[in-house]
């Protein structure tokens, strides 16, 4: 399932207009990595919860050239899956 | 530090003229759709936010690290996320 797909069911089950669902599946989205981007957690019931890791500055290699390259540190999204979720996945 | 909750997603949405308690429920309908999706096995793709893949991993033994008897671990589906880039470059901004 693409976001379009997404977009055109919520339409149909809320019955809403393409546009106005395309409207809040993107502020839905859109607010999640808002939220990431400022550092905070996000928590949704059920499903599952958002949050950021740092990731440390490491040594790393070119693997085609094998020169040796400085990764600077960064910081990941990571997704855990809420218990719900978890046991729907495997039902 | 204030974590995001479904409750803040309903208010964002709201802020686009529909009313608190249709919010509420467009807001769960988004995420049951999605978890629908999951439940049949299908994989969900978000343009510009990420990729929720569901991967099947073969049972294993493993090892009660309590006791250190072996056990089967029995063959499951796990649900991973991968960013997208856009939301890799925007956390990292």
């Amino acid at each position: 399932m693409t976001k379009a797909d997404l977009i055109d069911e919520l339409a149909k089950v809320s019955n809403l207009t393409k546009k106005e669902s395309e409207t809040i599946v993107s502020t839905v989205f859109d607010n999640i990595t808002d939220a990431l981007a400022k550092g905070d957690k996000v928590e949704l019931r059920g499903f599952g919860s958002f949050r950021i890791r740092q990731r440390n500055a490491r040594k790393g290699r070119n693997p085609k050239t094998g020169t040796s390259v400085s990764v600077p540190e960064k910081r990941v999204p990571f997704f855990k899956v809420g218990k719900r979720l978890r046991e729907l996945v495997n039902a | 530090m204030i974590p995001l909750t479904k409750n803040d997603l309903i208010n964002a949405v709201a802020a686009h003229g529909l009313s608190k308690r249709q919010s509420a429920s467009v807001v769960e309908s988004v995420f049951d759709i999605i978890s629908r999706c999951f439940e049949r096995g299908e994989d969900v793709k978000i343009v510009g936010f990420g990729h929720f893949r569901i991967r099947k991993k073969a049972s294993r033994r493993g090892r009660n690290p309590q006791t250190g008897s072996s056990i089967e671990i029995s063959a499951r589906k796990v649900l991973t996320f991968k960013p997208s880039k856009g939301l890799k470059l925007r956390i990292n901004q």
